[in-house]
């Protein structure tokens, strides 16, 4: 019987995974109005339960992909795997005008810059305040605060430890998620209510999952500026991390 | 037809990401540079272009607009597989890192966001902007 299940779900993944979302889906939204009355948005709530799923799916099964690890949820690792997620955010272009995008064009290009460099400075601060001296790791821990896949790219292009580079991922794991959260909750103070603050808010944070669930969580319509900036950023951050950043580090270290 | 605008946007996607690649290999990155971004570029430019109009409009539209409906759930999806255990187990280090990092993040978009309306206040009356 148990095993009918199984196989059934297995074979069928991503519909399961359509199927579960959308449950998933729906109930934050009845949180969102019951318990909240709206005030936290349902898509907010919705990423939160995904993620503390995730973190279960993760201690249930010692995977690194949270709840597709587990065999009848595997599809939702398809479903919010790199291929769906680009997919969709190119679709959300759709309706974008291109005057909003050339009016922040410059701050946009700007804040992508700054953002790396910002984001670098901070982990390498923090790296240096926990006692590290060795360029080497205070530019992975920094190029990881960038973001998860700075992170260790840089690392592993430096000659970095796999306990460094695994920290690093952490770091850059932990901007992602907050991100996530927190969007919502700081948006109205940080003034992230049009395209213009939408596309250096994309710039400024870069983490990708980080940004593209933070703004849809804040007001789906910002999403596509965003996006379009912090696909860039993570291109940046890899090629200045093992590059000017690293051989500043050297410098100062 | 749906399937021309699915279509369309996936021929925007595959070449954007071709760019980015290449991009990455031309500047000596282990990363794809941009290539999503550029995707978007193309999508918002076959909209707005009379040729491609009717692959971007209609049904064909629809075909689209589906896929930018299914993006909240798909990043819902997107959080159920992120390696949670592994940020939580990162220790004190990483947990400081990346909040400070998202707290500075947080506090320059407004920063930012003022010196991209500066100069397009001054440059307008110029016609200097296009």
């Amino acid at each position: 019987m148990m095993e009918i299940i199984t196989t059934t779900f297995g074979r069928n993944g991503l519909v399961v995974a359509f199927a579960v979302v959308g449950l998933t889906v729906w109930f934050s939204y009845l949180l969102s109005n019951k318990l909240t009355r709206g005030r936290i948005h349902g898509s907010a709530i919705a990423i939160a339960l995904g993620l503390v799923a995730a973190y279960f799916g993760g201690l249930a099964t010692g995977g690194n992909t949270g709840v597709a690890d587990i065999g009848i949820l595997a599809g939702v690792g398809i479903m919010g795997g790199g291929m769906f997620r680009d997919f969709a955010i190119v679709a959300t272009a759709f309706g974008v005008h291109l005057s909003e995008l050339k009016k922040a064009g410059l701050a946009g290009v700007i804040s992508i810059f700054a953002g790396v460099i910002v984001s670098f400075l901070v982990g390498g601060i923090v790296a240096v305040l926990f006692g590290y001296t060795d360029p080497v790791a205070i530019t992975t821990i920094g190029a990881g605060a960038v973001t998860y896949i700075v992170g260790p790219v840089t690392g592993a292009a430096i000659g970095a430890s796999s306990d460094l580079i695994a920290l690093s991922v952490a770091a850059g794991l932990i901007k992602s998620i907050l991100v996530m959260i927190g969007t919502p909750m700081v948006a109205s103070t940080i003034g992230l209510n049009n395209p213009q603050s939408a596309m250096v808010f994309g710039g400024l944070m870069g983490t990708t999952s980080g940004v593209a669930g933070g703004l849809a969580a804040t007001d789906p319509k910002l999403v596509p500026y965003g996006a379009m900036t912090a696909t860039f950023y993570t291109g940046v951050g890899c090629l200045l991390g093992p590059s000017v950043l690293f051989l500043t580090v050297n410098a100062i270290f | 037809m749906i399937i021309y605008g699915v279509a369309l946007l996936s021929g925007c996607l595959v070449t954007g990401m071709l760019i980015g690649e290449y991009l990455g290999v031309l500047i000596g990155v282990d990363a794809n540079v941009g290539g999503v971004g550029i995707a978007m570029l193309f999508l918002v430019m076959a909209c707005n272009s009379e040729r491609l109009r009717p692959l971007a409009s209609g049904l064909a539209g629809e075909g689209i607009k589906f896929w930018s409906a299914m993006y909240i759930p798909i990043v819902v999806a997107m959080a159920a597989r992120q390696n949670v255990v592994a940020a939580v187990e990162g220790g004190l280090l990483a947990l400081v890192a990346g909040v400070a990092a998202v707290v500075v993040s947080f506090a320059l978009v407004p920063v930012l966001s003022k010196v991209g309306k500066g100069p397009q206040i001054e440059e307008k009356p110029g016609g200097g902007l296009s």
